[in-house]
């Protein structure tokens, strides 16, 4: 699976989104990660194969998700759904 | 090639048609109308960049912008899912655009990948949509008492998109049955 990844100073979380390339509360999520300076890896559901679709569909089901987008797992346990700045930075600990 | 010029008129004149409004902030604005856009180039049809469409036109007519869920959205929490419609307070900057919840049932969501959908799991028989989903979603018919216009919704529009006259003009249309099994 194509995985992206974006630098950022603070790397104690392994952070993953799954998101989709037009849609624009994703794109404003990568951003709030960057500014946040977090490292974290993206994967952009539509443009992935369809055999990697379906691994993605069940990585956010078996975390309990909705297949909806931004998802960001965070260490593989916690799942967020949607733009929710002040749950990321929670579940951050920033 | 459709111009992100023209998404973005199209896009005016529909808020315009029902008595909305864009987002105000141009920045978010233009990254939905790009998604439009680019979507309308990949597929063929507009259909909405927040959602993961499957590129076949039946499966994704719900979400061809403006998708089934605007309205019923934009009337609950100000903005459509991906924040392109807005009403009057959020235009105004009374209030902001929030991230919403999703109103498209999750069998149709699940449609877009290889194990989900309607079809992966053949029905015994096909359920007739509309009935099905009027039940489901309470739609009513309503007509503007100005000018003639019907429409199935959920509530009446916030303009009647013929007339221009406003919501408090549109009646619900109660359908009397016994005639037609008369
Ligand atoms: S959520 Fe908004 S932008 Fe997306 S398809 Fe519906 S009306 Fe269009």
């Amino acid at each position: 699976m194509n995985r992206i990844k974006v630098e950022g100073k603070h790397k104690d979380h392994q952070i993953l989104m799954y998101a989709i390339s037009t849609c624009n509360w994703c794109r404003m999520t990568k951003q709030f990660l960057r500014d946040l300076g977090v490292e974290y890896e993206y994967v952009d559901v539509d443009l992935a194969s369809k055999g990697d679709q379906e691994l993605i569909k069940q990585h956010i089901q078996r975390h309990g998700g909705d297949l909806r987008y931004p998802t960001i797992i965070i260490d593989d346990k916690i799942l967020i759904t949607g733009f929710r700045k002040e749950q990321i930075k929670e579940a951050l600990g920033l | 090639m459709t111009t992100l010029k023209e998404v973005r008129q199209r896009a005016e004149a529909d808020a315009k048609m029902h008595g909305y409004a864009l987002n105000p902030d141009e920045e978010m604005l233009q990254g939905i109308l790009k998604g439009l856009k680019r979507n309308e180039e990949r597929y063929g049809y507009p259909s909405c960049p927040c959602r993961l469409a499957t590129g076949q036109l039946e499966k994704d007519r719900d979400i061809i912008c403006p998708c089934d869920y605007r309205d019923p959205d934009v009337e609950e929490y100000g903005n459509c899912y991906c924040a392109l419609y807005v009403n009057q307070e959020i235009s105004e900057g009374k209030a902001e655009v929030q991230p919403i919840p999703e109103r498209r049932p999750p069998q149709k969501l699940e449609q877009a990948y290889t194990s989900g959908g309607p079809d992966s799991a053949p029905e015994p028989a096909a359920k007739p949509a509309v009935v099905s989903s009027a039940s489901e979603t309470n739609l009513k018919f309503w007509f503007c008492k100005v000018c003639g216009y019907v429409c199935f919704r959920e509530e009446p529009p916030h303009k009647c998109p013929i007339c221009g006259a406003k919501q408090e003009m549109f009646s619900e249309i109660l359908l009397g049955m016994n005639w037609m099994t008369r």
